[in-house]
């Protein structure tokens, strides 16, 4: 069956307790999980004052300040800091997004920063991505064509066929919405999830792309695309307000329409 | 434990080729539905009151005993893909998860012919 209880080695312990500097008279307490393989203990949640008088707006400048000035065990994925590479998705106030492009101010309470969820954990806020990229690899994304562009020409597409990608070429592939899906939670290990659905549909709509029903043929499962049940979480999470729910019918469409 | 390469493990046995008529299918039930549910809803509801006779009468009328066994199809295919869905989903142990959608489509089968089987007799006196 499916899990709905956290195993005994994930049930979190209350951590430690890092006071703002002395001084400090505007502060925000950051309450962030911690987990590593080494020390062989349960997930903690450690609590960090942080002068907000001293710190950037985004919950990414908190999480560095923190690493730079406080606590350098810390671990977590970032890079960009401006919502393009999509290093730094983490479950924040209990929503995935990116930390970089999350004010700190639209946090009303402690600000409660978790790993993506569902995820194996390699250390503190890093998920292990092993499957979703193996995922990412399966749908094959690159162009596929039997016909040769003119040489030296590039393979030409009109405004509309190209009006068609949008929506989706904007995907940094940070994998919010997958770990937001409930089907990926419970089916994972075979249902492809909204961020590669996402993708396997960028190559669909492409108009330059030849191999379209070999695309719809090994994604037509019950449980790589059909577990999709528009539940919708996907969209509502995305950080860069992108809709995979939407992309993933135009799929079921293309599904019936070759019928 | 298991030596195999992530893309190994996430290709497995490969696209099972179907789920289409599944989905569109359910798609279609659902349609199909809304009418003849509020047909039959409404119908009953103006027949409050009414007697066995009464109900068996308007049961033996052609029209209401053709949407009526229209409907029970409807409800119970309907009904065994949605479940069928829902085990998928959550039951995780293979002989478990075919073993219960056997029994609902079983039950679906059985139910249906059950209520056809009474509509027609009733309709044929």
């Amino acid at each position: 069956m499916a899990e709905f209880t956290l195993p005994a080695n994930s049930k979190i312990r209350e951590g430690k307790t890092w006071p703002a500097p002395e001084g400090a008279k505007n502060t925000k307490t950051f309450r962030i999980y911690r987990w590593n393989g080494d020390d062989g203990k349960t997930p903690q949640v450690d609590t960090y004052e942080v002068d907000m008088d001293d710190c950037g707006p985004m919950v990414l400048d908190a999480v560095i300040k923190i690493k730079n000035e406080v606590d350098s065990t810390l671990t977590f994925r970032r890079s960009c800091r401006e919502g393009v590479c999509g290093s730094c998705a983490m479950n924040i106030d209990g929503t995935n997004t990116l930390a970089c492009t999350k004010y700190i101010d639209d946090v009303k309470d402690d600000v409660k920063v978790y790993p993506l969820p569902h995820m194996p954990v390699v250390k503190d806020l890093v998920p292990d991505l092993t499957q979703v990229y193996a995922q990412y690899r399966s749908i094959e994304p690159w162009l596929k064509s039997d016909t040769q562009p003119t040489p030296g020409k590039e393979r030409l597409q009109s405004p509309e066929e190209r009006k068609k990608l949008d929506g989706m070429w904007e995907c940094i592939l940070c994998f919010c919405c997958s770990t937001s899906c409930p089907s990926y939670w419970w089916n994972g290990d075979r249902y492809l999830g909204p961020a590669i659905l996402l993708q396997a549909n960028r190559w669909i709509q492409d108009s330059r792309d030849e191999a379209t029903g070999e695309r719809l043929d090994e994604l037509e499962d019950p449980f790589r695309l059909y577990r999709c049940h528009t539940i919708m979480n996907c969209t509502k999470t995305c950080p860069k307000d992108l809709n995979p729910a939407k992309a993933i019918g135009e799929i079921k469409q293309a599904m019936v329409a070759r019928r | 434990m298991s030596l195999r390469s992530p893309l190994g493990k996430v290709r497995g046995l490969g696209s099972a080729k179907e789920g289409v008529i599944h989905w569109w299918a359910q798609r279609m039930t659902a349609v199909a539905l809304i009418p003849l549910l509020i047909w039959f809803v409404a119908s009953i509801a103006a027949m409050a009151g009414a007697d066995y006779g009464a109900f068996r009468e308007w049961i033996a009328t052609p029209v209401v005993s053709v949407l009526l066994v229209l409907m029970t199809i409807a409800v119970f295919h309907h009904a065994q893909l949605g479940l069928q869905v829902v085990l998928e989903d959550y039951v995780h142990t293979e002989w478990l998860k075919i073993a219960a959608i056997a029994l609902v489509k079983f039950a679906a089968i059985g139910l249906a012919i059950a209520s056809i089987f009474s509509i027609v007799k009733i309709a044929l006196g």
